[in-house]
């Protein structure tokens, strides 16, 4: 009886303690030939990303999702991505990559851009918050950064006008300023989301910021129920690193909203956890959320110890996007657990464990 | 330890610690393609009976949670002869209905506009799903059952002749193809929700060709979905089943009338029809309404006291929300439901409560719109510890704007004091130094 009713206790506090994870949801009913399976462009990349995107397909294979991939090299040297890849991406739609190693100075530009120019993934999305389980210096984070992908001083678009004097020309349009403050809108109103704050510099770049201000507030006008604020750049990095909870959805041009991408994933546990994804209006690529492009250091990779969890919430993205719910509730509550968890942790968030340990206990926790 | 452990226990299953209901927390892997908030228009059928005061209940949440669907109301009685033809075209056009129920005349009489409706735009799958609602206490634990129902052939042809006078023949009509289809329907629905078992029924000992013949169809789609296992039960024992073990079961593949039977009993054991979420499908079209027993319309005493429950098809436009790729509003919508049943100050009278309708939509309004941080409880608040007085201004901050909409449910304190003591007249006294 004692050693029976040990596990038995054991057994009720786990089920008191009640992870918060949700339950399956009772309102699902998928349409006929809702099952059937997607193929997806595979981008395994430099550095770390094969070992992550390996973990991505040990897991979507445990879980035996109707997904497939096809897998194509592309590395970052390369002058501009094969156009077999670009083909595989139109026709399947949905890609997930690691990163690509685009080379400081000189050289080729980034294929990273080339990527989401060419498919016209206007939206990066970043979602930054606090996961249960990962203490951090700031508590209350819940941030969803909005960054407009196509442009800005992202345009590439760079000349010596005379030996020594070089001119970058950031590039702001109303037509993409506009795309994207529709887009974080919606998403905010979809998501039951209070606020949406547009970040800028306008009292220095008077023109261009003032108008991708200027399209924000008109988007503004159309949704009166959400709050709609604006911030200084340099005052909103001062403030997330301050008060971070006063922020909720923010959208932002190129520049900005990666550095403010990197410091809002940052504060709330790491690069190495957060999910995102770039979307466009016919295309999805999914990647690690911030800092995409980063492909780690030789040592991590020697030492696979690289984190997966961001790529792996991205890839639950991916199957929420490919309107595989349950399969996407699936992911997300086992990677939530083995956080929570705290016993299997890469060095980023800690821990000692390598990619591959990390892994297997998200396949230990599907249901 | 054995001895403490076995006191532990006991105290523990005695009073077990507070269901742990968290509202679930905001997914955060949700990416909505650019258009995905564009307002969708679904055709409503109010229909008879309780229909108009349930399809009137939807109607007001989804206005409460600014969801983007706007409805397209036609009228539609249930001694209509047939289902008029702009209905039909509504539909054809919008490929989602939400319904009331359509009151069918027993014996002669014209045919169930229900049936018709679903044979007409070949609505061949019915899903039910019974579950244990937490917070909602019945005979029967751990029920989760989902009974998928082929909806268009069986004994619902409605091919009935009189060969003599006094001798009337029924046709049952089963097929290779409808029997196929909705079996590959129930397989690749255990597939995408990770459910383990299949369960055919059937009364093929008797009906030994028609039922027979539905069960080779599951067999061959069986072989599939190595991962799923399947078996079959007869449907007499099926019932029995059914009250004694509901456990065993998981997703029930079942032809027409069995399914019926089946889906009602279901619903009654894990709480009631008043309760269970269902849908039809097809494979354009998808027409939402109370799971079980969907063609029941009431009793005129309920109509007039307005006290039936709007629970089923509030959760079945939850799953019609999910349907029209809306899936943060259908979660918003189910977790205001789950929280307002377990919380059991508002029930219907079928869910052994006393209240109309409207309270219960009004409870669930509110709980739909509330943010997800729990109110601290007064005395909490530490003057020492500036942190713990946050939840504070939100309590001031909602009696400020109840104050302001007028829509206060408790008193203030000024109201408090003034019921308490009548207003006493003051004479001012100025004494002139």
């Amino acid at each position: 009886m004692s050693r029976r009713s040990l596990t038995l206790l054991k057994n009720l506090a786990r089920s008191a303690n009640g992870s918060g994870i949700q339950t399956r949801s009772v309102t699902y009913m998928p349409r006929p030939g809702d099952g059937a399976p997607r193929a997806v462009t595979l981008i395994p990349g430099d550095g770390i990303g094969p070992l992550v995107t390996n973990a991505v397909e040990q897991v979507m294979e445990a879980m035996h999702a109707p997904i497939y991939f096809e897998k194509y090299d592309v590395h970052g040297e390369m002058s501009r991505v094969p156009p077999e890849v670009m083909e595989s991406i139109r026709k399947n739609k949905v890609c997930l990559k690691g990163g690509l190693k685009t080379p400081v100075g000189g050289g080729v530009s980034s294929l990273n851009v080339q990527l989401r120019k060419e498919l016209d993934l206007f939206a990066s999305l970043v979602n930054c918050f606090n996961l249960p389980g990962l203490p951090t210096r700031h508590e209350n984070v819940d941030i969803v950064v909005i960054r407009e992908n196509t442009e800005g001083e992202y345009a590439g678009l760079e000349h010596e006008v005379v030996p020594g004097v070089v001119e970058s020309l950031k590039v702001i349009t109303k037509f993409c300023s506009e795309r994207i403050a529709k887009y974080a809108f919606e998403y905010a109103y979809l998501n039951n989301r209070k606020k949406v704050t547009a970040v800028h510099k306008a009292n220095i770049m008077k023109l261009a910021d003032g108008l991708f201000l200027e399209s924000c507030r008109e988007v503004a006008k159309k949704y009166p129920s959400i709050n709609y604020n604006e911030i200084i750049v340099d005052n909103c990095c001062m403030q997330l690193v301050a008060k971070p909870e006063q922020f909720d959805v923010m959208v932002t041009p190129n520049l900005y909203g990666n550095l403010v991408a990197n410091t809002a994933a940052g504060i709330a546990g790491g690069t190495g956890v957060m999910p995102g994804g770039n979307v466009g209006a016919d295309h999805a690529v999914f990647e690690q959320g911030a800092s995409a492009g980063n492909v780690g250091k030789d040592k991590i990779v020697v030492q696979n110890k690289a984190n997966p969890v961001a790529l792996l919430l991205s890839s639950a993205m991916m199957l929420r996007h490919l309107q595989f719910p349950s399969f996407a509730d699936r992911l997300e509550t086992a990677v939530k657990r083995v956080i929570a968890e705290g016993k299997v942790r890469t060095k980023d968030l800690g821990g000692q464990s390598t990619t591959q340990q990390v892994v297997d206990a998200v396949i230990a926790n599907l249901e």
